[in-house]
């Protein structure tokens, strides 16, 4: 049933073609690599659908099986002039390319003393929540916001999707650009608004919580804030929208409102950056809290691939309304 | 197809090529020998007749990705001697500002795109350097060296592969000196020629003696031409030997008995300069005063390079991404 009035909606998966279109068309360095991502097959998840037979299979290029070869030749394409946007299947394979990643597209531009500058972006995406198992679900932006000299963007809806890949396409410095595969049907209008990198995005205004989150995360958090919103917490929650470079102020000028804080995001809560709110907002806060920074992400285990471990090892909307009732516990 | 060789004029600028770069090693060694200086120091002395063949046969603007033992690289390919031995002393006026050091040399004024500290991935940039010359049609061509040690890591694999498949315009140079590290090359693959590796890929790959410029220079000039006509990419081995070792302090314990005088017996920059003489193109004194010129410049830029300032404070947070500061 669709109303005829209102405006089309388009879904995460689209907005992020038509990103890479626009920005195949408006800038002929642009190129893009990777497995399987030329027509027919348009990509794994049909992302880069119809952009090789578009833009030409020269532009739009199927490589081999690996992934440092992608990687490593996406810094070299960086540095010879070209705008590349290499496409790494799932996140789990950054183990595969970490040194390309990390070692290199990270840092030449420091090490050069800016005169190699590494403009390309990792497109790459993770699937939990659909049963594939411990090697093909996990988030694993702490490995990487980790290391100066990449920005690390999880979008969470498609006119975000779309805008921050061109963001990051147009950035003069390494992305990496994450897109959970379950985020790639859900539909939204687009609009036409830039979306800079470093800019975090207050989604619902609340007074008594912040949820401090990003990628599909945000929908959950949404939900369960409606649900509290009738007689429970007025909670806010902050997309953060690129992890790096990170909205620090924005973060601390929520917090520093509603005085209360839990970190919501699908990766291990162990040593994840979640981690890195907590120590900012406690840092920056410690004192006007009135309750500590809680944490709410995926336990401390290999994602099990039967549904109903991997709902219970995912955070999900009870976990995250349990952790909110504590925050409200402390009193105030 | 053959390629002519190289020219009186050439000829000469490769021979000034190897003594510069045996007068730098020299000058550095000595310099840590004496306490001036404090680096980690891969020497990279009797390699010197790889690095001023490849670069000559080279254009100025063709690519350069190189490793950690990249001196004589550095300065076959035209880097200029001030910045250069400043990044490698930590000075502001190097080529990183003094915020990469001799392993992470860059100046992509004279093609020189990266110095990498991690064995074998040049190769994958390499590639995609060359796959930015193709998409451009520029006519660049783009030269990974690295030595046979790399040859045995995953990234080595993935970009020859690569590189033969999209037919890119690269050179995979391998200096083979003997050793990975510490280990020899019989100990570390069963292959006899890192060359070999090369049919498995569906490219060409050819062996050529690494201590003769004019052998190296004609297998490049070759792969080169190759590249610039679409015809993809080349493996070159050149084999050579490191005469200090892996790195500054290095006993070379591991070396058997008699190899190292052997290697001294064939010692390019003396080898290349007999050569020289023997056939007409330089007179013994027009050789040493050759000599004397280097030794002098690379003295004078060591003394200046000195006296030069460290980076600013303010560099220390300045490059992480664009336009960030320290101050």
């Amino acid at each position: 049933m669709t109303d005829a009035a209102a405006p089309a909606e388009t879904s995460v998966r689209a907005a992020l073609t038509r990103a890479l279109d626009e920005a195949l068309g408006a800038d002929e360095t642009v190129v893009l690599l990777g497995e399987d991502i030329a027509d027919p097959s348009g990509g794994v998840f049909g992302v880069t659908k119809g952009l090789s037979t578009k833009y030409g299979s020269d532009r739009v290029r199927d490589t081999p099986i690996s992934e440092q070869a992608i990687v490593g030749a996406a810094v070299g394409a960086a540095l010879g002039g070209l705008r590349p946007v290499a496409e790494v299947m799932f996140m789990d394979f950054l183990g595969l390319c970490l040194d390309q990643l990390a070692n290199h597209a990270a840092k030449l531009r420091y090490m050069s003393g800016g005169r190699t500058p590494v403009p390309m972006v990792l497109r790459t995406a993770v699937g939990a929540g659909l049963q594939v198992g411990a090697q093909h679900s996990q988030m694993l932006e702490a490995w990487i916001t980790h290391v100066p000299g990449l920005q690390v963007v999880v979008p969470s809806t498609p006119s975000e999707a779309r805008a921050l890949l061109r963001s990051c396409i147009e950035s003069d410095d390494p992305s990496v650009f994450i897109e959970q595969v379950p985020l790639l049907q859900r539909r939204g209008v687009l609009d036409d608004a830039p979306v800079p990198l470093g800019v975090a995005d207050t989604k619902r205004a609340g007074t008594d919580v912040t949820v401090i989150t990003y990628g599909r995360q945000v929908h959950d958090a949404l939900a369960v804030a409606e649900s509290l919103a009738a007689d429970g917490p007025d909670v806010e929650v902050l997309d953060l929208r690129s992890l790096s470079p990170l909205d620090s102020d924005a973060v601390v000028a929520s917090v520093s409102r509603t005085r209360r804080a839990v970190v919501f995001h699908e990766a291990v809560v162990t040593g994840g950056f979640g981690a890195e709110l907590a120590a900012l907002v406690s840092e920056a806060l410690f004192g006007r809290l009135l309750a500590p920074v809680l944490r709410v992400g995926a336990v401390p285990a290999p994602l099990p691939y039967a549904k109903n471990l991997e709902t219970l090892a995912l955070p999900g909307r009870d976990r995250l309304s349990t952790a909110i009732g504590h925050l409200m516990s402390f009193g105030g | 197809m053959a390629v002519a060789g190289p020219d009186d004029d050439s000829i000469q600028a490769i021979f000034r090529s190897m003594v510069l770069i045996a007068a730098c090693d020299d000058a550095l060694r000595s310099a840590i020998s004496a306490g001036t200086v404090t680096m980690a120091y891969y020497s990279p002395r009797g390699q010197e007749a790889v690095a001023a063949g490849f670069a000559a046969a080279l254009r100025p603007d063709d690519y350069l990705v190189t490793t950690y033992r990249g001196l004589h690289d550095h300065i076959a390919k035209g880097v200029p001697l001030r910045p250069l031995l400043a990044e490698m002393l930590g000075r502001a006026a190097g080529t990183g500002k003094g915020k990469g050091g001799p392993m992470h040399v860059v100046w992509p004024d004279t093609g020189l795109m990266l110095t990498t500290g991690v064995v074998g991935s040049g190769l994958p940039i390499a590639a995609g350097l060359a796959w930015a010359a193709q998409r451009q049609g520029d006519g660049r061509v783009a030269v990974a060296s690295f030595g046979d040690g790399a040859s045995n890591i995953g990234a080595f694999h993935e970009a020859c592969n690569l590189a033969a498949v999209w037919r890119l315009p690269v050179i995979f140079l391998c200096q083979n000196n003997g050793y990975g590290e510490h280990t020899p090359f019989a100990h570390h693959q069963r292959t006899a020629r890192v060359s070999d590796r090369a049919a498995a890929y569906g490219m060409p790959g050819i062996t050529v003696d690494g201590n003769d410029p004019l052998a190296v220079y004609s297998a490049v000039s070759d792969a080169a031409a190759r590249a610039r006509a679409g015809e993809g990419p080349t493996l070159v081995e050149a084999v050579t030997y490191r005469l200090y070792g892996h790195v500054f302090g290095d006993r070379m314990t591991y070396v058997p008995p008699g190899e190292l005088d052997a290697a001294w017996e064939a010692e390019p920059v003396a080898r290349f300069r007999r050569h020289l003489v023997d056939t007409g193109v330089l007179s013994d004194a027009a050789a040493d005063r050759v000599e004397e010129e280097c030794a002098r410049l690379v003295a004078d830029t060591l003394d200046e390079v000195l006296a030069l300032d460290e980076p600013a404070a303010d560099e220390l947070l300045t490059d992480v991404v664009a336009g960030t500061r320290g101050d």
